[in-house]
């Protein structure tokens, strides 16, 4: 089973966060905080499980991450899942995420955090793994849009905004973001295994 | 076109979240966040309505914050509000909120229930797909309650949407998961497992998540999917890659679906059924052909998907252990991944390894691997594969080449990484005992583990050299030798001042022949460091210099000239100073003799399972595979030939006993049981150990330490007492489930009794009180054995002062080991004079077998996979019998964990029956029990069944546990 979904950039700060378990609210952080520090001091060469002590409690679990340009995507499991399998399934969801978002970068992952929920959701529900076909969540997710869209009540939001906001804020951007590493493209990915 | 449209998003929350990317500092931050939660907080209190996109966007505000690790305690109601909107979007929204936020015991459960249900009626697939994603994910009790019910219908509904389908079986798993009793198993079980033969694959995989889990707890249930997984599995493996089209991942087919079909047969012992058996072989061999073939890409995560499959077929083969060759070519293809260039690949090689060496089939063939395993010790960047490395060769190590493995140990220890050194010290201590065949190496081993890595030597470790060095005379002197050689460094470790005062104040005398090492330069040797140490070591170096008094009277005065110091007799420390204090005396007024007698030699220790490792299993967790295994190895091939099955023989030792206690040292049972006499006493007893009879002198009031407020305090002190012998019966049989309390009363006499037993050993502390004012004279209790018995039990007892002063207590200890198994009990026989009347009184001792029990936890299969390897008639008791007592199943659990089997729960498929297992431990065989006790409660009777690999065994636990309920 998974316990939780981390995902957090190079300065630690959560992108999206979904535990599967009831934890509270600073039990949560804290395991951020813990987690962020474990994978920070690992060199992108070295093996990509590690043992996470007693941060959930247990010496059962397994911390399994790749690392993406800016971010870091963390699978806490259990015994019960495959390694190497879990980290299919992370390239999976990013993949997804590229698809849906085009170039998806750090920047959709904060504009759009319910997108991204909703994304993920397709993928992993209740901490179990959904579904693992790329095209068969892609569907799912281009169904949802268009619902959306069908209902256009929230079409009120100017589609510009946006673009629009991030444009503005250029200047303060770089502050977490190294604007030449945003895209994370997929193309690129592989080389981070 | 991209599924999600970039410009979708909402100005408000853009606005805000790039405010927050703005703040400058964290105030900053936390100001902004307070001002945008009150300004929702009044949105949502204001009168307005808020139209949905409104309140979609408070609610994301409200997630976003969340994220940032603010608390969030409001919103709630309105997003329960959003869930009975008509429009996807808000109920989506809703959802989430719930999802992410809403706590399992949250008060609003009842509502969000309630959408819930109205969206599982609505068969509108999506909304019924975000009931159940909601459901799945927070899970709750209350939502069990709910559709625990519900969800399998929809499951086996033909009806139901392949989608629909996949959430409902997760969901259904996930309540199964929190709430086990709340799913009933029924006739949709069977409709489940035809869901592995479904056309949609993304069914198949949450079905065989499904199917897993309420597997592993009902085997009986789901055995008729090993076959339907097996053709599955064999569709998959054989199938060309295009085949499966979507589900093909980077040229791979289905590779997850293929790991989770190899996990549910990991459920199973192999397939009987020589047909499915066959086609199972033929998949491995399938998956380990495909191995050598040339990658059909080079992207990584072709040879990902490709070995997350080859791996967990590795697992399975592992796992039935039953097929040589295909175990031995699996640890062919990890020992290729031992050397490959992916350093994920290289952990989980030396992971798997690790289970691969308990095999006694491949065992040989990982051996084969040691020279790559110690070079990935020395060579690998990453932490967690070199402490893998470490486990691999703790699981390899056997006669042949523990030298070799606990020097490359060694080694690796001094550059070792501090999270991973304690273990390591206490994987040498445990091989370098196991494996010694020359005590002096394992005497160096510990030694040098102290120098290397003194600090993290726990007590276990050397606590431990010192029971063996002082249970095996012919290490002794070489002992001494060393501890002084290496005492001579100019800075040791505490530790090494603690072995070494320890050891020359028993065998200091040993090497004093030698000049160099005389008593007087031993002497000094040892009290140059005393100022560097701690009190607890410093008070140690008091007693072994005490104990140099004894054994070498030459250095006397200059000992007593430090006694008498300031330093010492004025102590801050009282327990320094009492034990200077109390030395001195005993070194100026007692005799050559007297000081012989009280300061002689340490008594052998009792031998025992190694304490290290009871500290191993409970660092690592009683799940580790790799050690526990490996004793399994260990212990079945010491026995060869023993009739017990192996599988049992190795629970023996997979779960450490709860009562195993960490000391491991021979003064435990009499520092636990007898409250220690003073405060100076526990130290004392520290050095001393097992000389209780040395103790007493040097200890003031021993004799008031046997009112022991537990014997006082109960149960069966009220009750009837017992006056005859042959009355005696029923309270001989409350001790059966317990170990304390009164064995025995009358007007004159009351027995107690406090006793605790490990493995095939057993200490019985037996207390006479007088009740009476005068005293007892002549006063002898004898415990009889018949000759019977004599052959299966030794008893050592220790003879008790044959005066008892009127409303006094003795005390006597009876120490046990039990040869083999027994049916009697031993006759505990009480001689005195009272007031001129000759009494004389016989009680049982209640020395069962079951006594020498060491539980055993077990899954639901490997108990009735047992079960079933007991089904000779002979190996079977059963008795049906009334209940004697109110059938409640909390006292039942008692008993029968009283009884020493381990409860097992949720093992049989009724909850209201009980099953239990355990491993009978005598000193020439290890018997495995299992037993199972059906209550009927209308009838009041029970049914007891054991089933243990010898008759007599059976017989005698069936009859003693019937006695109970």
């Amino acid at each position: 089973m998974i316990n939780a979904i981390l995902v957090f950039n190079n300065h630690g700060k959560p992108r999206l966060v979904r535990f599967y378990q009831h934890l509270a609210e600073e039990v949560q952080q804290q395991i951020i905080r813990e987690t962020f520090h474990l994978v920070l001091k690992r060199d992108d060469h070295i093996c990509n499980f590690l043992e996470c002590g007693s941060l959930f409690g247990g010496s059962d679990y397994k911390l399994i991450y790749r690392h993406y340009a800016t971010l870091y995507f963390v699978f806490c499991v259990d015994s019960s899942e495959s390694e190497l399998g879990i980290l299919d399934l992370i390239q999976v969801f990013v993949e997804t995420l590229d698809k849906c978002f085009e170039n998806v970068c750090e920047l959709d992952l904060i504009f759009h955090m319910d997108k991204v929920h909703h994304i993920l959701q397709e993928v992993v529900i209740g901490g179990m793994v959904l579904e693992t076909n790329m095209n068969e969540i892609v569907a799912q997710v281009e169904a949802q849009s268009k619902l959306e869209k069908a209902e256009g009540g929230l079409s009120a939001a100017p589609s510009r905004a946006v673009s629009a906001v991030k444009n503005i804020n250029l200047p303060e951007i770089p502050r977490n973001i190294n604007i030449g590493d945003i895209n994370i493209k997929v193309p690129n990915l592989s080389q981070f295994m | 076109m991209p599924a999600v449209s970039k410009g979708d998003g909402m100005r408000g929350l853009a606005v805000f979240i790039s405010d927050i990317r703005n703040c400058k500092s964290k105030e900053a931050e936390i100001k902004r966040i307070n001002k945008e939660l009150a300004n929702i907080r009044s949105k949502f209190k204001g009168d307005k309505a808020l139209d949905g996109y409104s309140k979609k966007k408070y609610v994301c505000k409200l997630l976003f914050i969340f994220l940032l690790g603010h608390d969030i305690d409001f919103g709630h109601m309105e997003a329960v509000n959003l869930l009975s909107s008509n429009r996807y979007t808000e109920k989506q929204i809703g959802y989430l909120f719930i999802s992410v936020l809403v706590n399992s015991n949250s008060e609003l459960i009842r509502l969000i229930n309630n959408a819930i249900k109205n969206d599982l009626a609505s068969r509108n697939p999506t909304f019924m797909g975000l009931a159940l994603h909601c459901i799945a994910n927070v899970g709750s009790r209350e939502m069990a309650e709910a559709f625990a019910g519900e969800i399998p219908k929809i499951l086996v509904a033909g009806d139901t949407m392949d989608s629909v389908k996949q959430s409902a079986a997760l969901c259904l798993l996930r309540l199964y998961r929190t709430s086990p009793d709340l799913v009933p198993m029924g006739d949709w079980t069977s409709r489940v497992v035809h869901l592995l033969n479904d056309q949609h694959l993304g069914v198949v995989t949450a079905a065989t998540s499904l199917i897993t889990t309420l597997a592993q707890k009902n085997p009986e249930e789901f055995k008729t999917s090993v076959s339907l997984a097996v053709s599955r599995l064999s569709r998959i493996v054989t199938s060309a890659s295009t085949d499966l089209q979507d589900y093909t991942y980077y040229f791979v087919p289905a590779p997850w679906l293929s790991v989770k079909l190899l996990r549910l047969l990991q459920c199973y012992p192999p397939p009987e059924d020589p047909a499915v058996r066959g086609r199972l072989t033929e998949c491995l061999e399938t998956i380990l052909n495909k191995a050598q073939e040339p990658p059909k890409s080079k992207k990584v995560q072709h040879s990902n998907a490709k070995n997350a499959v080859l791996f967990e077929a590795i697992s399975l083969i592992i796992h039935h252990d039953s097929e040589p060759n295909l175990l031995v070519r699996a640890c062919n293809q990890l020992g290729q991944f031992l050397q490959h260039r992916e350093t994920n690949l290289r952990y989980l090689a030396l992971e798997s390894m690790c289970t691969l060496a308990s095999s006694e089939f491949s065992h040989e063939a990982v051996k084969t691997h040691i020279e790559t395993v110690i070079n990935a010790l020395k060579t690998e960047r990453d932490v967690s594969v070199r402490q893998r490395a470490v486990d691999l060769l703790y699981a390899m190590c056997d006669r042949s080449n523990a030298q070799q493995i606990v020097a490359e140990m060694l080694n690796y220890l001094e550059t070792a990484d501090y999270s991973i050194r304690e273990e390591i010290v206490l994987k040498v201590a445990i091989l370098a005992e196991k494996y010694a065949v020359d005590y002096t190496w394992y005497v160096d081993t510990i030694l040098n583990l102290i120098r290397i890595a003194g600090d993290y030597v726990s007590e276990e470790v050397w606590y431990r050299v010192i029971q063996i060095v002082i249970n095996r005379d012919d290490v002794q002197g070489y002992a001494a030798k060393t501890v002084f050689e290496a005492l001579q460094a100019p800075a040791c470790h505490e530790n090494l001042v603690k072995v070494g005062g320890y050891i020359l104040g028993e065998f200091g005398n040993l090497i004093a022949g030698d000049p160099r090492s005389s008593p007087l330069i031993q002497f000094n040797l040892l009290h140059s460091k005393f100022h560097l140490c701690s009190v607890p070591t410093r008070a140690l170096l008091l007693s072994t210099y005490i104990k140099f008094v004894n054994l070498f009277p030459e250095i006397k005065t200059t000992i007593q000239d430090v006694l008498r110091s300031d330093s010492q007799l004025k102590n801050a420390d009282v327990e320094l100073q009492q034990r200077a204090v109390e030395y001195l005396r005993l070194s100026t007024i007692a005799s050559t003799d007297i000081l012989a007698t009280v300061l002689e030699e340490m008594p052998p220790f009792p031998e025992r399972e190694s304490s290290i490792l009871a500290k191993l299993k409970k660092k690592k967790g009683p799940g580790t595979v790799t050690d526990l295994e490996e004793i399994k190895k260990e212990r079945s091939s010491d026995m060869n030939g023993s009739a017990e099955p192996a599988s049992v023989n190795a629970s023996a030792v997979s779960t450490p006993s709860p009562s195993a206690d960490l000391l491991g040292l021979g003064a435990a049972p009499l520092t636990n049981s007898a409250p220690p006499p003073s405060s100076s006493g526990s130290l004392l007893v520290d050095v001393f150990s097992d000389s209780a009879s040395a103790v007493a002198p040097l200890a003031p009031g021993s004799d008031d330490n046997f009112a022991s407020p537990d014997l006082a305090s109960s149960e069966v002190v009220s009750e009837e007492p017992a006056d005859t012998v042959h009355d005696a019966d029923e309270l001989f049989h409350k001790f059966v489930c317990k170990n304390n309390g009164v064995l025995f009363e009358n007007q004159l006499l009351q027995i107690g009794l406090k006793s605790e037993f490990r493995q095939n050993l057993g200490r019985m502390f037996i207390f006479y009180g007088n009740k009476t004012s005068t005293q007892f004279l002549n006063f002898t209790p004898t415990v009889i054995c018949s000759d019977d018995l004599q052959s299966s039990l030794n008893l050592q007892t220790k003879p008790v002062d044959p005066t008892v002063d009127g409303g006094a207590q003795v005390q006597q200890v009876v120490n046990i080991e039990c040869v083999s198994d027994f049916m009697e009990a031993p006759i505990l026989n009480i001689q005195f004079r009272y007031g001129g009347t000759f009494q004389n009184l016989s009680v049982k001792l209640p020395i069962t077998l079951n006594k020498f029990f060491q539980p055993t936890e077990m899954s639901s299969q490997d108990f009735f996979q047992r079960w079933k390897q007991l089904s000779n008639p002979k190996q079977e008791v059963q008795n049906i019998f009334k209940a004697k007592h109110p059938m409640d199943a909390e006292i039942t659990k008692a008993k029968i964990i009283g009884f020493g089997s381990a409860l097992l729960e949720e093992v049989d498929p009724n909850p209201a029956n009980f099953v239990g297992a355990g491993i009978i431990h005598t000193k020439t065989t290890q018997i495995g029990c299992l037993l199972r006790l059906e209550p009927n409660l209308q009838a009041q009777m029970y049914r007891l069944t054991l089933r243990t690999s010898k008759e007599a065994v059976s017989q005698r636990l069936c009859e003693l546990l019937s006695e109970q309920f």
